[in-house]
């Protein structure tokens, strides 16, 4: 208590605040464990080729569909079994790592940059910009997304670009009615009437004095959006229409698993349990910098 | 003759479309260098509108009908934005209500107290810190280093109000501008707010607009005063006459209305009915004969 009070009549210190706020980011259980798993799948795909068993395209047509570890027939070569071509399960999981992560941080970051961008505009200037991206995002939302994702990849052919274009044109709308929202009450804030008082130009306020302090809402979301990313890319994987099929991807091993799924269920389950743990850890880092960072929950 | 440091002329205001409610009827005054004038009137009586017209910041849906607003001779209403930005963000500056929303909480103090010398006076960081730092000094922060450096949100209400008062000297302006400086703070932490603001005001020999609803602080700080109801100049003058010898029935229920320590007994009358009925039926009239003008 009494160091409380002493806290209120003495600034504290800077290093002291900024290491807060890394305790406070660690302190939550949810970030330790989504961060920990995205640091270490982030490791595998750097380190692909060197941790793989095997090359993930080699097929071995006289060992295919060998089940995993602890399973009858299992052969100590191949960890988690083979495919119905032979080909090592574990490194292709390994390798569609790399695909995976590449679309969850490039894709979600391009649609937080569009999303941002419009939202700020339309939150702080109003009137006839806020109606067209208003109207925008909601004729938008009246979309299904995973159609007119895959709408957008069959018109811009199919490879990792046009994946990520697609996620990001679709879900822009995500952020950029949050960022709306945070900007518009940003704006009514009193700093911001002091700074055009001061004489700042409208686009240095929002870029300089609103945009910090959307930013915390930003993190958490952006974390999120990677996670939707993940799965939109391995449902256009799984439909065919992600990368060329020599490339190994989660939503590819789905696909494949499914058609052998009697004779094989690990080359159908194995990438979806990669999926949903990858999926997972990205919400749960998400959700905990979003509580960890929120300056209401903080107290 | 010198042209006054602010001169307002026949000011009116409304708000809403087509004629709209009137805020600022017919609205005069007049601020010479250095001179501490006072805003004083109660909640609508359009004392922070007068502020936010001169600072080019009133909120949507408020308009001003007629009127100048010169500083130092030049007449703001018809510069274009621009160049109005350049003369305010330079010599006016704003002491606002809140100290604790008028920082940015996602900014350190040093990025913000040094935006007005980059801005206007092209100064590096550096130079503007320093300059500041020494503000900081001035308007009494212990430890102006770590203050610098620190977010917002660690300082108390009185700390940041301090930082407000040097971030609104930092560029020497003319004019300063405290709207109601003291109300969001504890009143032992007003009385040092006040002498501050007045110690600053005399070193720098800036002119300063004081908006507030309290006759006392007016009686503390202010030279001369203008007092307002329902957006019209009801008495204007010296504070030493306007205290002593009030000749508006409205200012002399409201200084019946005063709490007087020396006379505990008397005081906290509330203005009485037939008080607010003179005033109305002032503007009453007042408003006939705009309407016969116009």
């Amino acid at each position: 208590m009494a160091e409380a009070a002493l806290a209120k009549a003495e600034p504290a210190s800077p290093e002291r605040r900024d290491r807060g706020v890394l305790r406070a980011v660690l302190a939550e259980p949810k970030v330790v464990f989504g961060g920990s798993f995205i640091l270490l799948l982030i490791a595998v795909a750097l380190s692909a080729p060197m941790i793989a068993p095997h090359d993930p395209l080699e097929q071995d047509l006289m060992s295919g569909t060998l089940p995993p570890h602890g399973f009858a027939g299992a052969s100590p070569d191949f960890l988690f079994g083979t495919d119905d071509l032979g080909r090592d399960v574990l490194s292709r999981l390994i390798f569609g790592s790399r695909i995976a992560l590449t679309v969850a941080f490039v894709a979600a970051s391009l649609a937080a940059l569009l999303g941002t961008l419009l939202g700020l505009l339309a939150g702080y200037f109003g009137k006839m910009t806020d109606i067209v991206v208003s109207r925008l995002i909601e004729i938008w939302m009246a979309f299904p997304p995973v159609l007119l994702s895959i709408l957008v990849v069959a018109i811009m052919g199919s490879g990792v670009g046009s994946v990520i274009a697609a996620i990001a044109i679709i879900d822009w709308t995500r952020f950029a009615r949050v960022v709306r929202a945070e900007t518009m009450a940003q704006a009514q804030a009193d700093y911001v009437t002091a700074a055009r008082t001061l004489g700042f130009g409208r686009m240095t306020i929002l870029f300089r004095e609103i945009l910090p302090n959307v930013a915390p809402l930003l993190l958490g979301l952006v974390t999120l959006e990677m996670g939707i990313a993940v799965i939109v890319e391995a449902i256009l994987s799984f439909v065919g229409l992600s990368v060329s099929s020599d490339t190994p991807t989660w939503g590819g091993m789905i696909a494949q698993g499914r058609q052998i799924i009697y004779q094989a269920w690990w080359v159908f389950a194995l990438p979806l349990v990669a999926l949903f743990a990858t999926v997972l850890a990205f919400n749960q880092l998400g959700d905990g910098l979003r509580r960890a960072l929120d300056p209401v929950m903080q107290r | 003759m010198t042209a006054p440091l602010l001169a307002i002329s026949h000011l009116g205001a409304v708000s809403g479309r087509g004629i709209g409610v009137p805020i600022l009827r017919d609205v005069s005054l007049e601020i010479a260098h250095g001179e501490t004038h006072g805003l004083v009137g109660e909640s609508g009586a359009g004392k922070s509108t007068i502020a936010k017209a001169v600072l080019g910041i009133l909120p949507h849906g408020i308009r001003l009908t007629k009127g100048r607003i010169e500083l130092a001779g030049r007449d703001l209403l018809s510069l274009d934005a621009r160049a109005r930005r350049e003369l305010l963000g330079a010599e006016v500056a704003l002491i606002p209500q809140d100290p604790l929303t008028a920082l940015n909480p996602g900014r350190r103090i040093e990025t913000q107290l040094t935006d007005g010398l980059i801005l206007w006076r092209g100064q590096a960081f550096k130079e503007a810190r320093r300059r500041m730092l020494a503000l900081l000094e001035e308007v009494q922060i212990r430890e102006p280093e770590r203050v610098m450096r620190a977010y917002p949100h660690e300082l108390s209400g009185g700390m940041r109000q301090r930082v407000l008062i040097a971030a609104a000297f930092g560029l020497e302006p003319k004019l300063v501008i405290a709207d109601e400086p003291t109300t969001a703070l504890d009143v032992t932490v007003q009385k040092q707010i006040l002498r501050l603001i007045r110690a600053m005001q005399a070193r720098h020999g800036t002119g300063v607009v004081f908006v507030t609803h309290d006759l006392g602080v007016v009686a503390q700080i202010c030279d001369r005063a203008t007092l307002l109801y329902m957006g019209k100049v009801m008495e204007q003058g010296r504070v030493a006459t306007l205290l002593e010898a009030p000749r508006h029935p409205y200012t002399q229920a409201l200084m019946a209305a005063c709490p007087r320590y020396d006379r505990p007994g008397q005081g906290l009358e509330p203005v009485p009915a037939s008080v607010f009925a003179t005033c109305r039926a002032e503007i009453a009239a007042f408003d006939r004969a705009e309407a016969g003008h116009g």
